[in-house]
């Protein structure tokens, strides 16, 4: 089996995968980083979304070994287990940006995605534009308009757009 | 998905001979077509050879009157590029319009150009300004690359390096958006470069993209909205599914045209 190794969170990580393992499933089942979900597995509902590079792309739709040599980061990597929130997972969960959970790895994945590209003070059609990838069957996405934009002014607060800790 | 064996070769030659020595293999750009055909099993490759680490295929240039997209730039590149937001924002639009940001992030000009989706946006874009396509081998112009539906001119073992688009002074894309999939239930791109005169059409056709000429002889007098005012093309080779029938494809092709004439000439 061929061997792959990239950064995921900050660590450097390897491992021997078959060449069709997608990214997603070697983050979930050899990594076991179970926070990043596979909500439809045809590349439409966003719950995968991982950053490459700083960038968002969905890790259902990328072959582990493309991945050969990149930085990783999923939402386990926004936060320390025994630190603060990520502002934008606060802001989730302030704004009750979530109910069932499923889509919300993917959606705060995209929502630093959108910070990165648009900048900190983010309208609601702009959130509701961009979120055009992510898929939520729960909340009918008001309330995760409003948590994005409240995440994107807080994280304008700390002074940067940026992504994770790392 | 079936398994496959996998390649990353660093230039256009060694891909190239990747290709060559390995039977039944294929290209992968960013995966956005290949990957999801490859899990429905309508595609099985038995090797990938991936173009993602290939150097000098990737960018935006302004060369003289023409604009040159290497085959491996993704939709989010070629939308944000500065220099072709300057001279031809109308084409910048066309990779803006496609899927959504993630998909953006990952999918490159010569993916969509190779695969040519029937509802794709690039092959609009291509055929609409005379794109010429320029390969490992040759260079093939837009009105004989798109030889019907996901088919293509290119030859076994042939790789798009490059895109090279005249600059139109007038040109305008519309696109109806499929609200589920984002793909153009219909788009239509036009230019005007001098007597040269473009109407190229996306999404209607049951043989993929083509021209209009009974538009573009419409629009030789005034390039100008009103110049195809009434004016219609027959249902007759309309692609027609669940989402819209060939008639409703024919008439968007109007609307979708004077919009996109519209953009053109503002
Ligand atoms: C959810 C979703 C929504 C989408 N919405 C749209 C949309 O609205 N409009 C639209 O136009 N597209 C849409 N797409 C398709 C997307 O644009 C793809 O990225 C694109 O069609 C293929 O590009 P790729 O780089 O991903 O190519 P890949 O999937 O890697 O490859 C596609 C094909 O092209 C071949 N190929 C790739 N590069 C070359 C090359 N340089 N030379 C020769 N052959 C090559 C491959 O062998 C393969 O057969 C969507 C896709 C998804 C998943
Ligand atoms: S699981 Fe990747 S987009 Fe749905
Ligand atoms: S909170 Fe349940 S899918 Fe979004």
């Amino acid at each position: 089996m061929p061997a792959v190794s990239m950064t995921v969170n900050g660590k450097a990580v390897s491992g021997d995968v078959e060449a069709r393992t997608l990214l997603v499933q070697f983050l979930r089942e050899n990594l076991r980083l179970t926070g990043t979900h596979v909500g439809c597995d045809t590349s439409q509902c966003g719950a995968c979304v991982i950053h490459v590079d700083g960038i968002a792309a969905k890790s259902c739709t990328l072959l582990a070994l493309q991945c050969e040599g990149a930085k990783i980061t999923t939402i386990e990597g926004l936060a320390a287990a025994d630190g603060p929130l990520h502002p934008m997972q606060e802001a989730f969960r302030e704004h009750h940006g979530l109910q069932c959970g499923y889509c919300t790895p993917g959606m705060i994945m995209s929502a630093l995605d959108i910070v990165r590209r648009r900048g900190n003070d983010l309208d609601e059609h702009t959130i509701r534009e961009q979120l055009d990838g992510n898929i939520c069957r729960c909340t009918g996405y008001h309330n995760i308009v409003k948590a994005i934009a409240a995440g994107a002014k807080e994280m304008g607060k700390g002074g940067t757009t940026q992504q994770a800790a790392e | 998905m079936y398994n496959f064996t996998f390649h990353r070769p660093t230039t256009v030659r060694q891909a190239a001979g990747l290709l060559a020595r390995n039977p039944d293999a294929k290209l992968l750009a960013g995966g956005h077509s290949l990957i999801p055909v490859m899990k429905q099993r309508l595609a099985s490759p038995a090797a990938l050879v991936d173009l993602g680490l290939v150097e000098g295929i990737v960018g935006v240039e302004l060369k003289g009157r023409s604009v040159s997209i290497g085959a491996m730039t993704r939709h989010a590149d070629v939308a944000n590029s500065p220099v072709l937001k300057e001279v031809m924002p109308a084409l910048a639009s066309v990779p803006g319009s496609i899927g959504d940001p993630q998909v953006r992030n990952r999918g490159t000009i010569g993916g969509s150009i190779a695969n040519n989706d029937p509802n794709a946006d690039y092959p609009a874009a291509c055929l609409g300004l005379g794109a010429t396509i320029i390969t490992n081998k040759r260079r093939i112009a837009a009105d004989d690359f798109f030889t019907g539906m996901f088919s293509t001119a290119l030859e076994e073992g042939e790789i798009i390096v490059r895109v090279s688009f005249p600059v139109a002074k007038k040109a305008g894309y519309e696109k109806f958006k499929h609200p589920a999939s984002g793909f153009a239930l219909v788009g239509v791109f036009v230019s005007k470069r001098g007597p040269d005169i473009r109407v190229a059409v996306t999404g209607a056709g049951a043989n993929g993209v083509f021209r209009v000429p009974s538009f573009e002889e419409a629009l030789k007098k005034r390039f100008s909205p009103k110049s195809i005012e009434g004016l219609t093309i027959p249902a007759s080779g309309m692609n027609a599914d669940i989402h819209a029938s060939a008639e409703y494809r024919a008439h968007l092709v109007g609307v979708l045209a004077r919009r996109a004439l519209v953009k053109a000439t503002a």
